[in-house]
């Protein structure tokens, strides 16, 4: 092969490590493998399984580059070093790249023309990029079943070139884990725990999966179809919230730059298709606004519990009720933007339009896919008539205006709806992280400086870094004011760093007066629902946000004449019935995996884990004279709290008592009350916050009794 | 069976977990000591380890279904295991196999029975390659030299001897102990 021998020399004195790409000279500046090197010389190695933001993994072997001196390598995993000479090109590497690809697909669902992400796949565009013009094997005898378990997400696990992206991206940035490789060999799959569905598992719905799969094997649950459906059925209202995300980013779909408010545009759009309203969720953000800073300054007055924890995001709240009950207090009970919305549209504007609210339909535009998950959930749904009916993402909307024919560039801008159609610069800036502390702060500055308040512009806790914190002082001054005055803010984005900050706060290492979180890395300008793109894209939409506020004549959600009017008109006061009712909710601790499957001869514990309320696995009439039912939750929680001790204890005084044959103990999977210490259920009784020092306790007032007397027991199948 | 969470059982598993450390780096030696106790990897049992490890379930998944020695399904009451190591593979390990899944009535793609009699394996070398092909029975009892007709007559034995002494459906054959102890007599399994 020709190499490039005309070295440019390195400038004398300057101690930068050089090496040689393609014949080019290229300065090594603390670049973790030849592939960032080559790509900051303009040279686009292609991989599946390489992300800046995960750790590496080496897993597509379509990166491979030959070093001269050492062979073919792959790039991804391979330190830079002076003096190295790499090919990106040569014959060999482009017979093994087409080979790879080539093998690749053998394994893959080539059902191109059907497949939601065509277009978008970079499998698709990799073979097409080094022309591959046939795929020599066969297509795969069987096909696996397609998840659709979950309400957000769909897995199609024929589509899976088991690049362990999304399987990264779980466990690192999110920290959870939900998916993960197992078996082996040639059946090695990508899968959520026990094969389970991805609905049944301790996945929070937030599809940072769907923002990394390269191909269709992790994508958004699409309901474009209802909301045609609902757009079709004349005696149907349709009425879309976006949110704020959502107008900076849709744009990209139809080639706009990220960051470009398009918001004028898609309700333009949206009405083309056929929507009767389109109002914006920043109406509802200025609402969620200012009662949490109202919820957040009764708690300082009140003593607590604080930290205040935002709850804005449903992949974070979902988190907290899997992992940490004993936080769901500090979680503000104000609903989200989009719940705010949905209850105002169906229990004040629907009436006063003179419509019945289930025939109006609510259509939440968002860049989540975790918002679906969140529209589903019982308590926003009133009988049975949910607030919110459908949630489409940034990619669904885009495909449903693409599928009109619309073309958004050229389509003349039109206003939202009003009177739900307008927020303020505050509202605006809920959809990057820092935004929502940066609204309450504002809130705060405008209730204790009333008409006299200045602009606040809170930019320590703006941008994408991974933790940020700040002090306010509410007196007005710099901040060292009286520390009654002044309010410790955190704020941060992606579940791991969340989780660490909890432990922090919990540990007591830490102490905050409000902390906002957001799943999403970015927040929801990097949500799962985005169109995909660089991880610069997210900071661009971030500065996109931060433009429109700063453009906005309205700077704080108490700026916003139509929330004056809505607690005038029907609210009432902040922290009425009323605005109790219809914008605030409650939390509930949940267990991680659905249905473990129990033993098939303890009825019982099998009941208690399929269980959806307490006592519901009991409901079977008591058979006196059968052993009590004694089970011990050993769940997240419960264990933590040493769950595994309290049923040492009852197993010895079980024998200390004598009582073996009269109890049937057991552990149980979740009784979800982990947020009230451990938990024991005893026959159909149901006994929360014991301890390992007060299990005895428990045991002789609880168990012993009931077990020597005449037994009720819930009735059982088998003995 | 007795259930995997019956209190004294679990405390078992309890002292599994606490004697090698509640560390991921430990969960391959506790999922070897819980699949000696209950014969294979109960999912609610995995879940609980995943728990006391602070691991996901998933990932304590993958590793119970990446090796060969873990099984996350019950097993039968024989467990067969057909080398199919060097030695025994050259001298017909494959036809010997494949005699012993037509006698115990296994469908394709099925490794135990529905009335978990029988649980059929193939696996590596087992160290006795001078009788080779050999299989071996709840690891242990080792028969040498087998044929197609020697290893259908095994089965139909074992069989007889299922039927003869059935285990009680519930209480002490569940495997108890070492599954190699109870299995010596032929008293073990997970029948039931």
């Amino acid at each position: 092969m020709a190499v490039d021998i005309k070295m440019t020399p390195p400038s004398a004195g300057e101690d930068k490590a050089w090496m040689t790409i393609d014949g080019r000279q290229v300065p090594v500046e603390g670049e973790r493998n030849i592939l960032e090197v080559a790509r900051k010389a303009g040279i686009d190695i292609p991989n599946f399984c390489y992300h800046s933001e995960l750790s590496v993994y080496g897993a597509c072997r379509l990166c491979l580059v030959e070093v001269e001196g050492r062979g073919v390598v792959a790039s991804c995993s391979t330190a830079p070093e002076a003096g190295m000479v790499v090919h990106t090109n040569t014959q060999r590497i482009r017979r093994l790249r087409r080979l790879t690809l080539e093998l690749i697909l053998a394994d893959h669902d080539r059902e191109c023309t059907t497949c939601v992400k065509s277009g978008a796949c970079r499998l698709q565009e990799l073979a097409n990029r080094f022309g591959l013009d046939r795929v020599r094997f066969g297509e795969r005898d069987g096909r696996e079943p397609v998840d659709t378990s979950s309400p957000s997400l769909v897995r199609d696990p024929n589509k899976c070139i088991l690049c362990g992206d999304c399987v990264r991206m779980c466990s690192e940035v999110q920290g959870i884990g939900a998916i993960e490789f197992a078996y082996r060999g040639s059946e090695t799959a990508v899968v959520p725990a026990f094969d389970k569905g991805l609905g049944d598992v301790d996945c929070v719905n937030c599809g940072q999966c769907v923002q990394v799969c390269p191909t269709g094997a992790l994508t958004v649950r699409s309901e474009t179809e209802r909301v045609w459906e609902a757009i079709h059925d004349p005696d149907t209202t349709v009425v879309v919230q976006m949110a704020p995300a959502v107008r900076v980013a849709l744009g990209e779909a139809f080639g706009l730059d990220p960051g470009t408010q398009a918001a004028g545009k898609v309700v333009a759009a949206l009405k083309s298709l056929g929507v009767d309203r389109v109002f914006d969720t920043t109406f509802a953000a200025d609402l969620t606004a200012w009662e949490e800073t109202h919820e957040f300054l009764r708690r300082r007055k009140e003593g607590g519990p604080l930290p205040l924890f935002t709850s804005c995001c449903p992949a974070w709240v979902r988190y907290c009720e899997q992992y940490h009950a004993d936080l769901l207090k500090n979680l503000s009970t104000c609903r989200s933007p989009q719940q705010m919305m949905g209850s105002v549209l169906k229990r004040y504007w629907a009436p006063r339009q003179g419509l019945e609210p289930d025939r109006v339909f609510v259509v939440s535009l968002m860049p989540c896919t975790a918002k679906k998950f969140e529209a589903a959930r019982p308590e926003f749904v009133r009988e049975g008539c949910p607030d919110v009916d459908c949630v489409i993402t940034t990619g669904e909307a885009a495909a449903m205006i693409r599928e009109a024919g619309i073309d958004l560039e050229s389509i003349p801008e039109e206003p939202f709806d009003n009177p739900l159609g307008m927020g303020s610069g505050a509202a605006v800036i809920f959809g990057t992280t820092g935004g929502v502390a940066e609204a309450v702060v504002r809130t705060v500055a405008g209730i204790v400086h009333g008409q006299d308040a200045p602009r606040v512009d809170f930019t320590p806790v703006r941008g994408h870094r991974g933790l940020k914190e700040a002090t306010v002082d509410l007196s007005g001054g710099d901040g060292k004011g009286e520390s009654g005055d002044r309010v410790r803010v955190a704020v941060v984005h992606g579940l791991a760093r969340a989780g660490e900050l909890v432990r922090a706060v919990k540990e007591g290492r830490v102490d905050y007066d409000l902390v906002e979180v957001m799943a999403c890395p970015g927040g929801c300008v990097g949500g799962g629902g985005q169109p995909v793109g660089p991880g610069e894209t997210r900071a661009a939409r971030s500065r996109g946000l931060y433009r429109i506020d700063r453009r906005s004549q309205l700077h704080r959600p108490q700026d916003n004449p139509h929330i004056a009017r809505l607690y005038r008109e029907w609210l009432g006061e902040v922290g009425s019935h009323m605005a109790h009712e219809a914008l605030h909710t409650r939390y509930h601790p949940h267990r991680r995996i659905e249905g473990v499957r129990a033993t098939a001869s303890t009825p019982a514990a099998a009941g208690a884990a399929a269980a959806g309320a307490e006592g519901d696995a009991f409901a079977a009439a008591k058979v006196p004279g059968e052993p009590l039912e004694v089970s011990v939750c050993v769940g997240t929680g419960c264990y933590l709290r040493g769950s595994h001790h309290v049923l040492r204890v009852f197993n010895r005084l079980l024998d200390e008592r004598g009582l073996r044959d009269r109890v049937n103990l057991s552990a149980t999977f979740c009784l979800e009350k982990c947020d009230r210490g451990v938990s024991v259920k005893v026959g159909d009784r149901l006994i929360t916050g014991v301890g390992p020092d007060t299990a005895a306790e428990v045991f002789e007032r609880e168990v012993s009794g009931r077990a020597a007397g005449p037994v009720e027991t819930p009735g059982r199948r088998q003995g | 069976m007795v259930p995997a969470f019956e209190g004294r059982r679990f405390e078992k598993l309890n002292d599994i977990i606490e004697r090698n450390g509640r560390t991921p780096s430990s969960l391959i030696p506790i999922l070897q000591e819980v699949q000696e106790e209950y014969r294979y990897l109960p999912e609610e049992v995995l879940t609980y380890v995943a728990t006391a490890l602070g691991l996901p379930p998933s990932a304590v998944f993958g590793v119970a279904t990446f090796y060969a020695q873990f099984s996350t399904e019950p097993k039968g009451r024989f467990v067969i295991k057909v080398c199919d190591g060097t030695a025994c593979h050259v001298r017909g390990a494959d036809t010997v196999h494949f005699a012993v899944r037509r006698a115990a009535g296994l469908e394709p793609g099925r490794k135990t029975t529905d009335d978990l009699t029988f649980t059929v394996e193939q696996v590596n070398c087992v160290g006795a390659c001078s009788m080779a092909p050999v299989v071996t029975v709840n690891d242990r009892r080792v028969y040498g030299d087998m044929t197609q007709k020697e290893a259908a007559a095994l089965v139909e034995r074992l069989r007889k001897e299922a039927e003869e002494e059935p285990v009680p459906t519930e209480g002490a054959g569940d495997g108890v102990g070492t599954a190699g102890e109870r299995a010596a007599d032929g008293a073990g399994g997970a029948a039931g």
